[in-house]
């Protein structure tokens, strides 16, 4: 019959794509502990079940990254699933979390760089955000403003502070901390730990210090460690940038 | 108001139980009612400094299990009566404390006390955490020598992101370097960091500089801390920095090689 129909009349249109807006609420994980996720999403389900039942949800993986928290992705849908609700997305995950996810059968989404950056304290409780919009891929072109982080006390050894937007950083960075930004990193003091910009890929972000010593530098994964920094680049301001895939580590000039 | 001071570093074999003893007695002896407590459960030594090792009978662990009262656990010092120590348990570890027990108790010797002095175990494991969690002051004790300053660096990152002030977004703790075992000619003799090294690392209010003397073993051995020993060099300084801590302007001492005129005007050793 159908061939019928090819022969005879003009093709009937089958399908068509078109694009729409949902609101979809999204879970922000904070911890990786999933009895503790179980139990507080059952509480929070409990306080609005029409709200929740059978209600697509988009899981959020930023927090739990940013704590370089590891989570068994296979258990984690297991726990919401369980908890009546349809995941539709994981947004934020690496590549491991994303190929997992994949491989399950559920869409990845990048970062949202609309979030305000989270530094260092975050609470380790499950926080529902709904509904918020998730935005169709044409309606991209929406200008968002990433905020900066601004920190004025000194980052010490052990420290790890990690900013979706440029890193300002008033005071000193200790050996054994580490400052990572998706933007640039600006460092007015002396900064003696790892500094990474641009994590996300950025090739164009930069580092900035005031005097250069430390243990690791990075930029949109290109590094190198303290013992490849030439001594002259060492002890002074610098900024630090990459130009064909190389490091060039540059003096700052300051003009009296 | 009552302060909760801890004495901590991150590294082990500073100095932290002889810097304990000598600033909760030279708080004491300014008139201050003090306690100080040996978080380092398993490991007691604070009451051997203190002197006071064959009156135990109750301990901190005790006392947070319900088995016996504060005033039974606490012992009164010999030298001087508005001192008390609280001492550690020797058979139990650290997971006897509990943070609920260990606050609990810190809020009953407010109610009497004017300094509460935390004498740290090394390492920030469980019993070090629970020492500076709900401390107002820190006394980061650190050795001029790399590693040392690197763990008092580590300690003082999580004094800022893990204590209870930093928890309940209070103001943060207030923090102080005592540089212990400082001899100014192994500095000059490039062997030792120097004052400014270490300044230059941990970025932090200097409190004193404790030189290294023969007193503080002497003080150890016979359980007498060492502020009391007012002729040493060690207990002169000790002295200086719980003068300074309660907001006398000090000059600061032993930091330099001058040897002579300056033992002969303060009578060091």
């Amino acid at each position: 019959m159908s061939q019928d129909s090819k022969k005879n009349k003009p093709p009937v249109i089958a399908l068509e794509f078109k694009t729409s807006s949902f609101s979809v609420p999204v879970l922000m994980l904070a911890t990786n502990d999933l009895s503790l996720l179980e139990q507080q999403l059952s509480e929070k389900i409990k306080q609005a079940p029409d709200f929740f039942k059978n209600s697509p949800l988009v899981v959020d993986l930023q927090g739990i990254n940013k704590q370089g928290y590891l989570v068994n992705i296979t258990e984690l849908i297991d726990v919401i699933r369980k908890a009546g609700l349809f995941i539709v997305g994981f947004r934020a995950g690496n590549i491991l979390q994303n190929k997992e996810s994949l491989r399950l059968g559920i869409p990845v989404y990048p970062a949202q760089s609309r979030e305000p950056s989270i530094v260092s304290k975050e609470q380790s409780k499950v926080e529902i955000v709904s509904p918020i919009e998730t935005v169709s891929p044409k309606s991209e072109e929406i200008k968002v403003t990433i905020p900066t982080t601004l920190i004025t006390q000194p980052i010490r050894s052990g420290q790890r502070i990690y900013a979706a937007g440029d890193l300002v950083i008033m005071a000193q960075v200790s050996a054994g901390a580490e400052i990572i930004a998706e933007g640039n990193i600006h460092v007015y003091s002396t900064l003696r730990g790892r500094a990474l910009a641009g994590v996300q890929g950025n090739i164009d972000a930069r580092i900035f210090c005031f005097d250069l010593q430390a243990e690791l530098i990075s930029i949109a994964g290109n590094y190198k460690v303290s013992e490849d920094l030439i001594a002259s680049a060492r002890n002074k301001p610098v900024q630090i940038y990459l130009q064909d895939k190389a490091l060039i580590i540059k003096d700052i000039v300051l003009h009296h | 108001m009552a302060r909760v001071i801890v004495v901590t570093s991150g590294k082990g074999g500073v100095g932290k139980t002889t810097t304990s003893a000598a600033i909760a007695m030279g708080l004491a002896k300014r008139g201050h009612k003090t306690a100080v407590i040996d978080f380092d459960v398993g490991l007691r030594n604070l009451d051997l400094i203190m002197g006071c090792e064959r009156r135990v009978v109750y301990d901190f662990v005790n006392v947070i299990n319900g088995e016996a009262t504060l005033n039974q656990a606490l012992i009164r010092d010999k030298n001087c009566n508005l001192l008390y120590i609280l001492p550690a348990s020797q058979t139990r570890d650290k997971d006897a404390l509990s943070q609920e027990g260990v606050g609990r108790i810190l809020d009953e010797l407010k109610k009497d006390f004017k300094f509460i002095v935390c004498d740290s175990p090394a390492g920030i494991e469980k019993g070090a955490h629970l020492a500076m969690y709900f401390a107002d002051d820190a006394f980061v004790v650190t050795n001029p020598e790399v590693s040392s300053v690197r763990d008092s660096d580590r300690m003082l990152g999580i004094l800022s992101s893990k204590s209870r002030r930093a928890e309940q977004n209070e103001e943060p703790i207030n923090e102080f370097l005592l540089l212990t075992r400082y001899s100014p000619e192994r500095v000059k003799l490039g062997e030792m960091l120097s004052v400014d090294d270490v300044q230059d690392i941990l970025s932090l209010h200097l409190l004193g500089v404790i030189p290294e003397s023969k007193s503080v073993l002497n003080a150890s051995n016979s359980g007498t801390p060492v502020i009391l020993d007012e002729k040493s060099d060690a207990g002169q300084a000790y002295e200086d920095i719980v003068a300074r801590y309660l907001g006398e302007d000090r000059p600061h001492r032993f930091i330099d090689d001058k040897k002579g005129f300056f033992r002969n005007l303060f009578g060091g050793k």
